[in-house]
């Protein structure tokens, strides 16, 4: 069972927009100059804070897209079109904005390379963003664990890191795959439907290669993939989930 | 607090509210979901609504005979804790006077109890005289399950807590006793006109 | 639609970065209703901001509830029986 680690308490910081990064017309990437930054783990995420003129704040959670090496602190949102934050986020925000925020938080859905592998990443959605994290820090700590990654859309224009995804899946030992749910484009050779029992167990790891799996998505995603490993024969203790809610916005 | 996001503002009450707005509230037109756990999902063969306790003869209630008792159409503000208020939503239900109607208790208190284990408590005097409802239909559709439905408690004066989702029955008392919220921070009684919100408030 | 309500225990690491040292997500919760004992993260929690209903994966009980209002914190403890936490030692 993973330690708990004793810190300090957190303390609200502020950081600097750098740069504003389309991913998707929804979905937006936010570097981060963090003079405070303490550091952080694969797959943690932060909490931001908006305050209005008036005093009125309100906050909400969001995966940190970057891993532990690098020089700024990147997180990836995506615009809920009734949310409160994520439009402000993705619509307004500008380089050379300041935001609000804390961190690091999270133990449970974490990895650093001494955990080892394989591994197995599963999402749906923005639920790729701690997912994105583990791999980018399986790469930049030069870690030779093996990594398959699982991705679930609804269409070929709602993916994210799509050009980063491909270039990482020709590193050996990296394995990307798509799987579109709704439509997908003429000569598209990735996976189609839902992420069920039968993909994972064509794609992902046999039962007895032991990999630590992390799972991050809407409930249903997150549900169907657990339920699905745990039949396949996947301890349940080597299965990091993380549901992500639409009251994320 | 001297820091302030560019460009970051409260969602605006619309003009034209003031006065109808408790303090604290802002207007929405959505009708946001919140819930305590999973929704029930319980036939309509299998419903009954009660009152129990400080009565003589518990009464109780199938779908079909509630259905049979007169019902009205109510218009009424709502206002939630979480400091949303939706104006002028229209419901159809049962008045609680009509499901009290000649019932004779010493109870000064009531617990309404909810499928799913909800509970929450108000005085009786709260319940009566125009008030209250279980309410059936929002917006001329069968109430939906996320918000309630079957039947959910209507009590418009109260922060919208205390109208409990998927009610199945009034528990009248002689004494007080905390519900779901109100054992676990909330206020005891959630006037929204004196921002009753919090134990101690 | 109603499953995309529930998040886990993952949401409850901010609140509890402000109450407590010890990162409790990974803390190991025993559930008096039904006995099953996992890290509070593979919680069922039931966002009713100010509010949040911590509920056993198992048998959907109550474990806790937390409501928070501007510095002042209720916390509710309905079937949580005990909380494992491993940390340092001091």
């Amino acid at each position: 069972m993973a330690r708990a680690a004793v810190r300090g308490r957190l303390t609200w910081q502020l950081t600097e927009v750098v740069e504003s990064i389309e991913e998707t017309p929804r979905v937006k990437s936010l570097v981060l100059r963090a003079p405070e930054w303490s550091g952080h783990r694969a797959g943690q995420h932060v909490d931001i804070r908006l305050t209005a003129e008036d005093g009125y704040q309100v906050q909400r959670s969001y995966s940190i897209a970057s891993a532990p090496e690098e020089q700024s602190l990147v997180l990836t949102v995506e615009r809920l079109d009734d949310g409160e934050v994520s439009p402000y986020l993705v619509d307004e925000l500008r380089p050379g904005d300041q935001l609000e925020l804390r961190g690091p938080i999270g133990g449970y859905f974490a990895w650093d390379t001494s955990a080892g592998g394989p591994l197995l990443l599963v999402g749906g959605g923005s639920g790729i963003v701690p997912l994105m994290s583990i791999l980018r820090h399986r790469v930049a700590a030069g870690n030779n664990a093996d990594v398959r990654l699982l991705a679930s859309w609804r269409t070929a224009g709602d993916i994210i890191y799509g050009a980063e995804l491909e270039r990482l899946g020709r590193l050996d030992g990296v394995e990307i795959i798509h799987t579109l749910t709704r439509d997908a484009p003429a000569g598209w050779t990735g996976r189609r439907g839902r992420i069920d029992e039968a993909m994972l167990g064509d794609v992902g790891w046999a039962a007895k290669a032991a990999p630590l799996s992390f799972v991050c998505g809407p409930t249903g995603l997150v549900e169907a993939v657990a339920t699905g490993l745990v039949a396949l024969g996947h301890a349940p203790e080597r299965i990091r989930t993380e549901r992500f809610g639409p009251t994320g916005g | 607090m001297s820091f302030v996001s560019r460009g970051f503002h409260r969602r605006h009450t619309e003009p034209g509210q003031e006065g109808r707005v408790p303090p604290g509230q802002y207007v929405t037109t959505d009708f946001p979901v919140l819930s305590a756990g999973p929704t029930p999902h319980r036939p309509l063969e299998n419903w009954t609504f009660s009152i129990t306790g400080e009565i003589d003869e518990p009464l109780r209630w199938t779908w079909d005979e509630f259905r049979a008792l007169p019902s009205e159409n109510i218009t009424k503000d709502i206002h939630c804790v979480t400091k949303w208020s939706k104006l002028d939503t229209r419901w159809e239900g049962v008045s609680i006077d009509t499901l009290l109607d000649g019932v004779e208790t010493s109870a000064e208190f009531v617990v309404a109890f909810s499928d799913g284990g909800y509970t929450t408590n108000l005085p009786l005097a709260d319940l009566k005289g125009g008030k209250a409802w279980v309410a059936f239909g929002f917006e001329d559709e069968p109430l939906e399950p996320e918000h309630g439905g079957p039947a959910r408690l209507l009590v418009p004066h109260l922060y919208f807590w205390k109208s409990a989702k998927w009610v199945r029955g009034l528990q009248l008392r002689e004494d007080d006793e905390p519900g779901f919220w109100e054992g676990y921070g909330y206020h005891n009684y959630g006037d929204p006109w004196l921002e009753q919100r919090y134990a101690g408030d | 639609m109603d499953a995309e309500l529930v998040l886990d225990g993952n949401a409850l690491a901010g609140v509890f970065s402000e109450l407590f040292l010890q990162e409790l997500t990974v803390a190991q919760g025993t559930c008096g209703a039904c006995g099953l004992t996992g890290p509070l993260a593979e919680t069922r929690v039931y966002a009713y901001a100010p509010g949040a209903v911590v509920r056993c994966p198992g048998c959907g009980d109550v474990l806790l509830t937390i409501v928070k209002e501007e510095g002042r914190y209720w916390l509710g403890f309905d079937r949580l029986r005990c909380l494992e936490i491993r940390g340092d030692a001091r």
